[in-house]
């Protein structure tokens, strides 16, 4: 296995008696983007101020490469920040505020405009030299951190919820220049972010934290399709879960009973042999018809549940259903729009239909994945 | 609607014009009051005066201007002490306030809260109270009045007045920039140097200017730790008043207020520069 850019052995930090990072372990290869994704007091800032150098470890160890950085200041680290505010000096120019961490090392003077008008290229802010930072608008301002950080040349960035202050529309277009960058010149991007859909876009893996610990850490479709935990099946988009047993395991696939008695297969890949399960899938993975209509297309959607449209909203791309089952329980849908005359296709309110899905596209959560009662899910974190 | 009683279109008008004109008005009223006691001391600088008294309007003169230096020895002793006092004094507190406010907004320490009181203590203390206080402390320690003491004592309660408006500025500092210093590559002494110091000096700069006012004329507590043989400036005009003040001291009140008035031309000047460099619309 090539040896982890960034590794955290045991971190765990306390602020008096509240534990932010609580025994975490974590392995971060080069070239990575990583993002720490979760809801706000999570422990992914303080995690990446600890890499950083900004916090002290209350225990557990901190390496970059084979180095042991854990007691060292910012200053002898070789991770460079772009911190949520940017964290511009005021008082000098955009050309300084780049060349700040070339003239610590004493680059020669033609060396340092050599690279900062390499890096101005590179964030596309080229002739911006003698402006000041507040002359600047939010995402130029960005860049001009960003090239700041990068032209140290830095093993590891550290990128805190930088896209953070920036409208809807620039900060799409940010996650492009980020992903394009960090292609570009290849090194590891640590990215905290509270924005799920933000660190599905960029990352190559998510570690999602919730109290100070990992909740589950993959690949972005890994965590959309195979959340393992309620915690993470709710912040990931919107899941519906259902209760059920497993009564038996036939090869690749188990068969569950839901509370409802009806039997619905899952990949055994999902489950990790726990006998009370709840069983997941997403609302795209739904498919709705009216009841008694012949099921043409339905070969592989072998799960089947019945229900009522309790609510159907049309929202252009989709439509988006509340269905609710014969024992109470709501599912949402997405039904994609396949024809241009959408009204037609919209069912109504009250309609009786039925719902299938491809047993592939279930996931399963264990006893130990559900959620705590007093950590509410946010069922419909959609943005 | 139709019913509605029509405004009094008339005298809407008017009392906007009456309210418009209160505020130039009474604004004139202030800087009037505040300006004619300088103008008084200005205009008697130029007052030929028969005998001893500077009271009555006897006839332009520049006789003054011309010997300010030159007339009264005592007096030019007397000025240098007090610009000698002021500017040790000044710098002095400006550092030790500086560091003070650095520590109280930065650092938890054993006492932060006492101090945060205390340092108040010296502004809240009538001048009387602490000129008499410091005289008993220097009697008591057998220290010799004089140019030294009377530093110490403005030195006391110039750090209070530099470490709340010091404080007051780095309140409004973002932490964030002296960390991006830090992660730069930038040691604690050179992010302080570089990051940190420039960006309150504004702060420290007015705290300094504070200090300086606050030294230069003191009275009360400089009368009780100068002893009997230093004499300031306000020591030299308050004695020489009871046999009346010699015009040369308006000149040399005169010059100070023009040396004022140009670093405040100077200050302001500068700022207008500062601000005129920012552009007010921001281009995409």
């Amino acid at each position: 296995m090539p040896e982890a850019d960034v590794r955290l052995d045991r971190v765990t930090k306390r602020f008096g008696s509240f534990t932010a990072v609580d025994d975490l372990s974590l392995e971060i290869p080069e070239g990575e983007f990583f993002s720490l994704l979760g809801p706000s007091g999570c422990g992914k800032t303080t995690t990446l101020r600890m890499i950083g150098g900004f916090e002290e470890v209350t225990s557990g160890a901190i390496y970059l490469g084979d180095q042991n950085v854990t007691d060292l200041p910012p200053f002898k680290r070789a991770t460079n920040t772009v911190f949520q505010n940017y964290a511009l000096f005021p008082h000098l120019s955009v050309f300084e505020n780049i060349a700040f961490g070339l003239r610590r090392r004493k680059t020669a003077l033609g060396e340092i405009r050599r690279q900062v008008a390499f890096m101005l290229e590179l964030v596309e802010l080229p002739g911006y030299e003698e402006r000041r930072p507040n002359q600047l608008s939010g995402g130029q301002q960005q860049r001009v951190a960003l090239a700041r950080a990068l032209v140290n040349n830095p093993r590891v960035l550290l990128l805190d919820e930088p896209l953070g202050a920036l409208d809807l529309k620039l900060r799409k277009q940010m996650q492009v220049e980020l992903k394009r960058i960090q292609s570009e010149i290849g090194i590891t991007f640590i990215f905290v972010t509270h924005d799920q859909e933000e660190a599905m876009t960029m990352s190559d893996r998510i570690a999602v934290m919730r109290a100070g610990r990992i909740e589950q850490l993959g690949a972005p479709e890994e965590l959309y399709e195979r959340p393992t935990t309620e915690f993470v099946a709710g912040f990931l988009g919107v899941s519906n879960l259902l209760d059920g047993e497993v009564t038996e395991r036939d090869g690749d696939m188990v068969s569950i009973r839901l509370t409802n008695g009806v039997l619905v297969q899952a990949p055994a890949a999902a489950t990790n042999g726990a006998a009370k399960v709840r069983v997941g899938i997403r609302p795209e993975k739904l498919r709705v018809v009216p009841r008694g209509a012949e099921v043409t297309a339905g070969a592989t959607e072998t799960n089947v549940l019945e229900g009522t449209v309790l609510d159907a909203s049309y929202i252009g791309v989709s439509t988006q259903y509340l269905v609710k089952t014969a024992e109470g329980h709501t599912l949402t849908v997405y039904a994609q729009n396949l024809t241009t005359s959408g009204a037609s296709e919209v069912l109504s309110d009250g309609q009786d239909v039925r719902l299938s899905w491809n047993p592939q596209h279930t996931f399963v959560i264990d006893d130990a994945g559900r959620s705590d009662p007093e950590a509410p899910m946010e069922e419909a974190r959609t943005r | 609607m139709a019913h509605a009683a029509p405004l009094p279109d008339r005298t809407r008008p008017a009392g906007q014009r009456v309210r418009r004109a209160i505020l130039p008005a009474y604004t004139g009223l202030v800087v009037a009051y505040l300006s004619l006691p300088i103008l008084v001391m200005i205009l008697f600088g130029f007052n030929d005066i028969q005998g001893r008294f500077n009271f009555a309007w006897q006839g332009f003169t520049l006789e003054h201007w011309g010997n300010v230096f030159g007339r009264y020895p005592a007096l030019n002793q007397a000025l240098i002490n007090s610009l000698t006092v002021a500017v040790v004094a000044t710098v002095v507190a400006t550092t030790l306030g500086t560091l003070i406010g650095l520590a109280l907004t930065r650092y938890e320490f054993r006492g932060r809260g006492p101090l945060n009181l205390l340092i108040f203590l010296p502004i809240a203390t009538p001048e009387i109270v602490l000129g008499a206080s410091l005289l008993a402390l220097f009697v008591s320690v057998a220290a010799p009045l004089g140019l030294a003491t009377i530093i110490v004592a403005h030195i006391m309660f110039n750090v209070s007045f530099v470490v709340v408006t010091v404080r007051a500025r780095i309140a409004g500092f973002d932490r964030h920039l002296e960390e991006a210093a830090m992660d730069l590559g930038a040691d604690e002494w050179t992010t302080f140097r570089k990051i940190t110091l420039p960006l309150i000096f504004p702060g420290i700069l007015a705290a300094g200017l504070l200090a300086f006012a606050l030294s230069i004329d003191d009275f009360v507590i400089t009368q009780f730790t100068a002893g009997a043989q230093t004499l300031t400036f306000p020591l030299w005009v308050y004695g020489a008043s009871r046999i009346g003040v010699p015009p040369q001291v308006n000149v040399m009140g005169t010059i100070i207020f023009l040396i004022a008035i140009v670093g405040i031309v100077l200050w302001v000047y500068l700022q207008r520069r500062d601000m005129s460099a920012r552009p007010t619309t921001l281009e995409r």
